[in-house]
């Protein structure tokens, strides 16, 4: 897919989208408003939205507990999503999974996740089942480096290749899994290195580039639906915010130079900087963008705080089909 | 009357499997060794040649890697049969039974489906020892979302596979390894049995022995025995545990006034503790003594024949059992 300036500013709405509505609901959170642990993507928005701008409805992805992000870039709405963090039934699952479920199946999101590596296995369901019925879609799978030391990774990861599934494993290392930085859980620096090991082929791409995401994955996707299999996709990224919350529970694992320097690459600012330069989108017109978006979230905060908790009545519906 | 055409307990299986995937386009098997070889027990054996190795398909070892393929088919589309050989394997696969199979429709608020059907293997009594010998369906009945079997005969085996197969939701099939060989009458035509429906499969009025998999066998021989000398027992095969007729529970005590519930697995934590509690519940005013159980002891299935014998439940233990419930009432 060529990246046009349709394209372009395509991507740069997906990340918008997701800054502007994590960086709210980091506000409603801090201010105690939503029930429960909320994991932001800030910071991570160009691997969303570099990869989603090649999916369709019809495509499938897993996601993690950072999921927010995920849904927004497939095209989640601000306000059933903000329904869901709060816990109210026009929440796109009902009140009943919150922020590390929150998932839509219309949309091929099939879930963030509060289980750590769970993602993968299921994402190779998806694509068993996207190559059973010979269709051009793909699954991907978005994890952490954190996870790609749990053996589901490594199970799904061997099986993918093997039957030669259309998937892409879609690493966001942002350097910690929680609160350990990458070099004391593992003894690689690339995770894209494991791909090696599976018979795929792994590329390590800048995770904060917009147009690099988008790239390896145009070339990754190509691959899958030929039929050749899945690779592993290795973005390097940062969590601007803690690894829960905010400023989450002040744990002393990382600096603020480090933070700072990561900041000076923000994948929002440095995409609108090429999009200004390209003469894509104006500074001004950049602004506008983001108003607009702040307007939408406001709306669908507005939604979500006026909608209905669950009938308590409803507690035993969905355990059984 | 013509004569009735009878399987063994494990042709049924390969026989149900049969069934399911000529009538429903979207399943398909996959597990270790289930394509190839045709399942380590036979329970796949022909599928490959008659199917095709779109339909039946060999899988790493990776247990987890087999119920994360079933969960991410099933909820995109597809109706899964998954093989976990041996039950004792699932604790390398508990996170996506227990946080993603069982979960994920609730989590999604009712938006996904998951029409996975899980056939897997319990039981000792083949020397075997500790890692591929016990009964652990507990451990899935503890879990909202998910639906257990434990068929005893090779009709119920085919019944309720193909019941599974047609269920909308994920659903253990519990076989039993020591009763493979049995033979019972399994017509050839496709046929159901009713998830959630136990079966009399004994009438008696002294004591009633509720039951399930390869138990049911010993405690009809029990039951035997115990009629030789004027008690006639009652014998209650569960078939489903999840969902579990309490209703057939109940009514057989408020027949017989007296229960011994009897399993394979160990009895603590077992589930002849929660049937327990139900009679207690809903029939405590008819109980003249209280509900006894049979289970096996607390302690890990043991290797030496000898030591295997003295550690799984038989129709002697179910007979010492329901003689001294009626002593003590």
């Amino acid at each position: 897919m060529e990246l046009n300036n349709e394209a372009l500013l395509d991507i740069h709405h997906r990340m918008v989208r997701i800054r502007t509505f994590e960086t709210e609901a980091g506000k409603l959170a801090e201010a105690g408003k939503i029930p429960g642990a909320l994991h932001l993507y800030v910071g991570q928005e160009a691997v969303a939205s570099g990869i989603m701008a090649h999916l369709s409805n019809d495509d499938w992805i897993t996601s993690t507990h950072r999921g927010h992000g995920h849904l927004i870039a497939k095209g989640g709405e601000f306000g059933k999503m903000f329904a869901e963090l709060f816990g109210r039934a026009t929440g796109y699952c009902k009140g009943k999974g919150g922020s590390m479920h929150i998932s839509n199946m219309d949309l091929g999101m099939l879930g963030a996740n509060g289980i750590v590596g769970a993602g993968p296995p299921i994402a190779v369901g998806a694509a068993f089942s996207i190559k059973y019925r010979n269709v051009q879609n793909v699954a991907v799978t978005f994890f952490g480096d954190g996870a790609s030391n749990e053996g589901s990774f490594h199970e799904a990861a061997n099986m993918a290749a093997l039957y030669k599934l259309p998937m892409l494993f879609v690493c966001e290392n942002n350097g910690y899994g929680e609160y350990t930085p990458q070099a004391n859980h593992q003894a690689i620096v690339d995770v894209a290195d494991r791909a090696a090991g599976y018979g795929m082929p792994g590329v390590v791409v800048d995770g904060m580039d917009a147009v690099a995401v988008y790239e390896a994955a145009d070339a990754a996707i190509e691959r899958a639906k030929a039929g050749d299999g899945p690779s592993l996709l290795e973005c390097k990224t940062y969590r601007f915010f803690d690894h829960v919350g905010v400023r989450g529970m002040g744990l002393s694992y990382r600096t603020d130079e480090e933070l700072a320097e990561w900041q000076k690459r923000d994948p929002i600012h440095m995409f609108e900087a090429r999009l200004a330069e390209l003469d894509v989108l104006s500074k001004e017109d950049a602004v506008k963008i983001h108003e607009s978006v702040l307007a939408d979230v406001q709306e669908g905060i507005e939604f979500a705080e006026n909608s209905p908790m669950p009938d308590p009545a409803t507690l035993l519906e969905d355990v059984y089909a | 009357m013509a004569e009735q055409r009878e399987l063994t307990y494990i042709a049924a299986v390969a026989e149900a499997s049969r069934t399911v995937l000529l009538e429903q386009e979207n399943a398909f098997i996959a597990g270790e060794d289930v394509a190839g070889a045709g399942g380590v027990f036979g329970s796949y054996r022909g599928i490959l040649d008659e199917f095709g190795d779109e339909r039946i398909v060999d899988t790493p070892i990776s247990e987890e890697g087999i119920i994360g393929l079933g969960v991410g088919a099933a909820a995109t589309g597809l109706r899964p049969i998954v093989d976990i050989m041996f039950m004792d394997f699932m604790g390398e696969c508990m996170d996506e039974i227990a946080n993603q199979m069982a979960k994920m429709r609730y989590m999604f608020g009712g938006s996904a489906s998951l029409p996975i059907t899980v056939i897997t293997m319990s039981g000792g009594g083949m020397n075997m020892a500790a890692q591929h010998s016990q009964s652990l369906e507990a451990w899935i009945c503890h879990l909202p979302g998910l639906k257990v079997v434990a068929p005893s005969t090779p009709y119920d085996v085919k019944g309720l596979i193909i019941s599974a197969s047609r269920d909308d939701n994920p659903v253990f099939v519990v076989l039993n390894k020591l009763s493979l060989g049995n033979r019972g009458h399994v017509p050839e035509e496709s046929y159901t049995v009713p998830l959630g429906e136990a079966s009399v499969v004994r009438e008696g009025s002294d004591v009633s022995i509720v039951t399930y998999s390869r138990m049911v066998g010993e405690s009809i021989s029990a039951a035997n025995t115990l009629s030789e000398n004027g008690i006639e027992a009652e014998v209650l095969d569960l078939r489903s545990l999840q969902p579990m007729d309490t209703e057939a529970i109940v009514a057989s005590v408020k027949k017989t006034q007296r229960v011994v519930v009897v399993h394979e697995a160990v009895r603590f934590g077992g589930l002849g503790g929660e049937i327990a509690a139900q009679i207690q519940e809903d029939a405590f005013d008819y109980l003249d003594a209280p509900v006894a159980r049979v289970g096996a002891p607390f302690s890990p299935v043991p290797f030496s024949p000898v030591l295997e014998q003295a550690y799984i439940p038989n129709a002697g233990r179910i007979v010492t059992e329901v003689n001294e419930l009626l002593n003590a009432a």
